[in-house]
């Protein structure tokens, strides 16, 4: 299988729902003739031409707005933010109209679209620019929040996004642009709402998604190597919907949980699954469940403290070790 | 009668000179339709039938019937959350806008949108919207997708006075211009945005439309007590979409003869009693309509009284209707939030999305 980088993957699940589908166009700022600021549309509006891939002012809530306008009518667009962080001045568009104009319009109405891109920090830029808010978006019935981790599941999940008739925020993230995962030539789908065992194993359960998987990976391996504990990785890839059954049935395996995250930790992703785990799994458990989130202050922009403040491998082998 | 309105030479545009007399008739029972509604819709919330907030059209309803009294096929409707006069103007029944409102299963919304929140996507009618300026976006996605299938047609974006202020309208606008899109932003001025007056909530030179030079996009200021100059000012913008593919913005003069809403305290402090009489009795675009007619000898007084009673008779069986119509029942709570659920679809039925104890 060849190796191509998470966003080539990104890029090439672009190209070919472009190809399948008229009706999707991608929107956003420097898309077209720049390539993307982050190179993901790279070569598309080459391809593709002006009618489909579009670009937009610096203008978050016009253009969010006006693409999910432009789906009640039947186009599927698919809109970029340079960084999720800038959804904040798009929060009402992307909340009351995207979120909730089906309930309110008593099922009359359905809102296809996909708003992606990055929504991580750890780039040294600063508060403003690494905000990771699929703990917010995901408190939104009406909204469904992937956040992939590995090129596989970002073209996978991406495809499955652009296909899906309800309003998706797709969860990027730079650090993971340039990183290498096979994947098939063949086309494939990754359905929304299915978690992935990324690592199995018995003593543990480490719970995450986005770049946290990442993580969990690198501390599964020092500990089975300095540590002798066999740590399995769950990827949750989509937030809502939310697999329960795969990670109820890794905690019922392993009888503990250490939760990762790179959302801050109040009211996180992480503090919703301890609060199923503790309802559902209460007997299966013998630790306390614990969680490993990015420290809770503003993202720092200092380069080595910024890197501490995301959750690292040792600290989730710390935090395993205080539970074994 | 006296008004501000001089029998305008608007009658002679073309677009009026194509009306039938049956045509201005169905213009003078729409208006008195929305009228009727409205008192009744009244009536029922101060006894408590309906819950939330109720904005008013009354007084507005020359610029709803006005304007969408023009539109075709591809042409589409979007608004802010004073909503009932656009309802019904497209074609939407009083039973299900009533219905609506008392938060019954036989509403337009199932009951659950209430009284900002009505839609009809068959009559290309898109809302009905709670949040000041959120809809103009939503209008200019609308053209987009209209252009973007190569349908010759429009979408009229309704929006208050007190909505120009709005970051989103500005970015709107911009957006129109720059992509060249056959929206048109209709501004309803009624002259207070909630309870604060023009003066003290607009910076502006001549007018709020001006502020579409700015952007390059044409505009116009309406006289929104004169139904034929509504429609003749609006049919310029029309064309400019249609045929040109540009946008445009009207600001049409208006006002309302209650407050924001119904629950607005301080209705009769923000302007004086003596102002509001004043446009009941001297600039009431129905009255003025009725007016016109009776002079053309379109209508005799006695058609227009019937016509009067036959709206006050369909609000009051709207309004049983209503009464008598179930609320929704509990599960409902939980459909139309995702289509891929609603549809169980193999993406519907994978994975929770939906998170109670």
């Amino acid at each position: 299988m060849p190796l191509i980088t998470y966003r080539k993957a990104l890029n090439d699940a672009l190209a070919e729902e472009l190809t399948r589908d008229e009706n999707v166009v991608i929107m956003g700022e420097e898309v077209a003739e720049y390539n993307g600021a982050y190179k993901v549309t790279e070569g598309l509006w080459a391809r593709f031409g002006d009618k489909r891939v579009v670009d937009t002012p610096i203008s978050e809530a016009g253009f969010i707005g006006m693409g999910i306008g432009a789906s009640m009518l039947g186009v599927r667009p698919v809109m970029e933010l340079m960084f999720w962080s800038f959804a904040y001045v798009a929060f009402d568009q992307i909340v009351n109209n995207a979120g909730c104009v089906r309930y309110m319009s008593g099922g009359l109405i359905n809102c296809p679209i996909v708003i992606r891109g990055p929504a991580n920090g750890g780039t040294n830029v600063g508060a403003t620019h690494s905000h990771t808010p699929e703990n917010f978006l995901a408190n939104v019935p009406g909204l469904k929040v992937v956040c992939p981790a590995t090129a596989y599941d970002a073209k996978g999940l991406l495809k499955s996004a652009i296909r899906d008739n309800d309003p998706v925020m797709f969860m990027e993230n730079t650090l993971l642009y340039g990183e290498q995962w096979e994947v098939p030539e063949e086309e494939y789908l990754i359905p929304l709402g299915s978690a992935d065992v990324k690592r199995a194993g018995t003593d543990i359960s480490l719970i995450a998604h986005g770049r946290a998987v990442i993580t969990c990976l690198k501390a599964a391996e020092l500990l089975e190597a300095e540590h002798n504990i066999k740590a399995e990785v769950i990827d949750l890839r989509s937030i809502r919907p939310l697999d329960e059954e795969t990670i109820l049935q890794s905690v019922r395996k392993t009888h503990r949980a250490v939760l990762v995250e790179e959302n801050k930790p109040f009211c996180g992703v992480a503090a919703e699954i301890a609060a199923m785990l503790q309802e559902k799994a209460f007997d299966d458990l013998d630790a306390p469940i614990a969680r490993v989130s990015s420290l809770d202050a503003p993202a720092i922009y200092s380069p080595p403290l910024e890197k501490i403040q995301l959750p690292t491998p040792q600290r989730v082998v710390q935090k395993v070790l205080s539970i074994c | 009668m006296q008004t501000a309105v001089q029998n305008s030479s608007y009658a002679d545009a073309a677009i009026n000179r194509k009306l039938t007399p049956d045509d201005k008739i169905r213009l003078l029972r729409e208006m008195h339709r929305i009228r009727r509604f409205e008192q009744v819709s009244l009536k029922f919330y101060n006894t408590g039938k309906m819950g939330g907030f109720l904005h008013l059209y009354s007084g507005q309803e020359s610029v709803a019937v006005g304007t969408i009294s023009l539109l075709g096929k591809n042409d589409h409707v979007i608004t802010a959350y004073r909503d009932h006069g656009h309802a019904l103007a497209v074609g939407m029944t009083m039973e299900e806008c009533m219905a609506e409102l008392f938060g019954k299963a036989t509403g337009c919304s199932k009951g659950k949108g209430g009284s900002m929140h009505f839609f009809a996507p068959d009559k290309n009618y898109w809302g009905g919207h709670g949040i000041v300026a959120g809809q103009t976006p939503l209008g200019l996605g609308l053209a987009y997708g209209l252009k973007y299938k190569g349908l010759e047609g429009c979408c009229l974006c309704y929006l208050g006075d007190g909505a120009v202020n709005q970051g989103t309208f500005h970015e709107s606008l911009n957006l129109a211009a720059l992509q060249g899109l056959p929206v048109i932003y209709v501004i309803e001025n009624n002259g207070y945005s909630m309870g604060t007056s023009l003066s003290r909530s607009s910076s502006y030179r001549e007018s709020l439309a001006a502020r579409a030079e700015g952007y390059n996009i044409e505009w116009d200021v309406v006289n929104g007590e004169d139904l034929y100059e509504v429609r003749a000012k609006t049919q310029v913008a029309i064309e400019r979409a249609h045929k040109e593919c540009r946008p445009t913005v009207l600001e049409i003069k208006t006002y309302r003869y209650y407050g924001h809403s119904v629950a607005d305290a301080n209705a009769k402090k923000y302007r004086s009693p003596e102002e509001i009489e004043t446009y009941k009795t001297h600039h009431d675009p129905l009255q003025l309509w009725q007016q016109r007619l009776i002079e053309e000898g379109v209508v005799t007084p006695e058609l227009a009284a019937e016509i009067e009673r036959e709206a006050r008779k369909e609000a009051d069986a709207s309004a049983r209707f209503a009464e008598e119509s179930p609320f929704p029942s509990e599960d409902e709570i939980f459909s139309d939030v995702y289509y891929e659920v609603d549809h169980q679809t193999e993406s519907g039925r994978r994975g929770k999305h939906f998170f109670n104890d």
